[in-house]
């Protein structure tokens, strides 16, 4: 019996998400008494036993040409196989661009409940109930699964990873892998420097920066962070800024430790896309702007004297 | 060719939530009814623009819900598409909902559906369908076109787009970029009336998850203002008391 966790990997190296998800997985498997392992499709540049850091005993290695590329369905049934064959009651993946497809899909195939997007251990006290934001954020749903095998889709940056001693074992192992009817013809990178939905630290502004020329100072901030950038609906309508940095309700969700928002005003459609951040910093010189009911720090005041100052106060810190 | 667009009823991205019945039931009283958005302005309005661009397409639409879904079935008609399905029973859960429309979707070669919906956000219908219907799946597509019976989509992942060739028929959850807005204008409205809406008895799919208690995020303690004056402190306030940076 085990608690199976889907190991997320983007051209050979693991996503930051499925180390949340790991040890999300491994805290289960301590939680239910059962023994945490892993499951790796596909080549890999990483060092899977490493993976035992998160408390993983043991890690399926699948490799298969047809696994080097992503498909829901070869996936899918490669992931059932593993599954089953360990006799897996809980599997874990991160709700992240794979998790998306796969979850729904493993569900289905092993009979077993979902919950899409979880932000905490189950509660295991009166059943199997895990909890999730609905609601795009504005509340929060306790959902039972009924099911004797669990599916659970961790949300992104919700759970922080714990890291100890410990090497797990791996294991290679033999599926059949079916031929794919999707076929993966191109990749392409976004111009941020850091992946939206991943990031630590958000920095966004809006139509305070009163046009497209003026992201110069922005961006120096995010690079000074480490950030990823982003912008609120109309930036991205009027097309001062590319649509996939778009965030809120119709755009992308992020949850990151700190979210930087600059000359956005808080519209209730972009609150619902980034009020599951940890840290909320408001900017803006509107002392009435909605958003500032939603952050934790504020400063009323000109974007375009604020931020080069602000850029310059977090260069001071981290040269020390 | 034909296409499936699978609608959902949701509260308006301005409704008040709040729930009753010791919190175990979403409050609906006052609450406005929409289309889901992603299901409207993406899946439902690039089938619309395909119809366009070849008029031999049919557009059917399903929705899993009471007589208290038609309003919404009836608008999204009103947009486009050439008849509608309803699955008369109350949406319970993505497995339930999946499953109820399996059942009326075979024979299509393309089924698009919203990204997830913006009450539940689960996002899992798209795939349980592909699963259940042993079709391929593309989650979050931001791009959609096609040439013959193949495909080219463009999906969301993290830190960038992968671009997926796959023939049809396909299941496709839609997101911004795949289609632009558009507004009904009369004519649809008054067409819509007489599409043929067809109320089909459910499968009674058993689900697998329950809904059981709702509550609201704690709220914030307050925003703690600084002087534009005064960056550095807010930098201090970041290191040290929320230790974000």
């Amino acid at each position: 019996m085990s608690v199976l966790i889907f190991v997320d990997q983007l051209d050979g190296h693991i996503k930051k998400a499925s180390h949340e998800a790991l040890t999300y997985g491994a805290k289960i498997a301590e939680q239910i008494g059962e023994t945490a392992e892993a499951v790796v499709l596909g080549n890999t540049n990483e060092d899977l036993a490493s993976l035992g850091q998160h408390g993983v005993k043991k890690v399926h290695h699948v490799q298969a040409e047809g696994l080097n590329q992503f498909d829901s369905q070869v996936y899918t049934k490669v992931l059932v196989q593993v599954a089953e064959q360990t006799g897996a009651k809980v599997i874990i993946f991160s709700n992240n661009s794979s998790g998306k497809a796969l979850a729904p899909r493993v569900a289905v195939r092993l009979k077993a409940g979902l919950v899409a997007g979880a932000t905490a251990l189950p509660d295991t006290s009166n059943g199997f109930v895990v909890r999730k934001n609905v609601f795009s954020g504005k509340a929060i749903a306790n959902v039972a699964i009924k099911s004797e095998i669990k599916v659970i889709s961790l949300n992104v940056n919700a759970f922080t990873i714990s890291q100890g001693e410990g090497t797990a074992e791996v294991v290679p192992f033999n599926a059949t892998v079916d031929t794919a009817k999707t076929n993966v013809t191109g990749t392409s990178k976004t111009s941020g420097k850091v992946a939206l939905t991943e990031a630590d630290i958000v920095v966004s502004a809006g139509r305070g920066l009163k046009g497209p020329e003026n992201w110069g100072m922005v961006e120096e901030l995010a690079d000074t962070l480490g950030a990823a950038l982003a912008c609120s609906r109309p930036v991205a309508d009027a097309h001062w800024r590319p649509h996939n940095e778009h965030v809120g309700q119709t755009g992308i969700a992020v949850a990151p430790n700190l979210y930087i928002a600059i000359g956005i005003s808080g519209a209730i459609q972009h609150l619902a896309g980034v009020n599951r951040s940890k840290t909320i910093v408001v900017i803006n010189k509107d002392a009435e702007a909605p958003f500032f009911k939603a952050a934790d720090y504020g400063i009323v005041g000109d974007a375009f004297d604020v931020v080069p100052k602000l850029t310059a106060a977090v260069q001071k810190l981290k040269g020390k | 060719m034909k296409i499936l667009v699978c609608i959902s009823k949701t509260p308006d991205t301005t409704a008040k939530i709040a729930f009753t019945d010791n919190n175990t039931k979403f409050a609906e009283a006052g609450v406005q009814w929409i289309i889901n958005p992603y299901d409207e302005w993406y899946a439902l309005v690039r089938a619309i623009e395909l119809k366009e661009a070849d008029p031999s397409t049919v557009i059917h639409l399903v929705t899993v819900g009471g007589t208290d879904a038609e309003p919404i079935i009836r608008k999204a008609l009103a947009l486009g598409g050439d008849e509608a399905i309803r699955i008369n029973t109350q949406p319970l859960e993505s497995y339930q909902v999946a499953a109820e429309i399996a059942a009326v979707a075979k024979d299509y070669d393309l089924i698009l559906v919203g990204k997830e919906t913006i009450d539940y956000n689960g996002g899992a219908v798209g795939g349980m369908l592909a699963e259940l219907l042993d079709l391929p799946f593309v989650a979050n597509a931001t791009n959609f076109q096609l040439a013959g019976t193949t495909a080219t989509i463009k999906r969301e992942i993290e830190g960038g787009e992968e671009t997926i060739e796959c023939p049809l028929p396909v299941v496709v959850s839609c997101q911004k970029g795949v289609a632009e807005a558009r507004i009904p204008n009369m004519r649809g409205i008054m067409a819509a009336r007489t599409k043929p809406l067809k109320v089909v008895e459910p499968a009674a799919t058993e689900p697998l998850t329950e809904y059981r208690k709702f509550q609201l995020p704690p709220a914030k303690a307050g925003v703690k203002l600084v002087s534009p004056d005064n960056v550095d402190e807010l930098v201090r306030l970041l290191h040290e008391e929320a230790r974000a940076i």
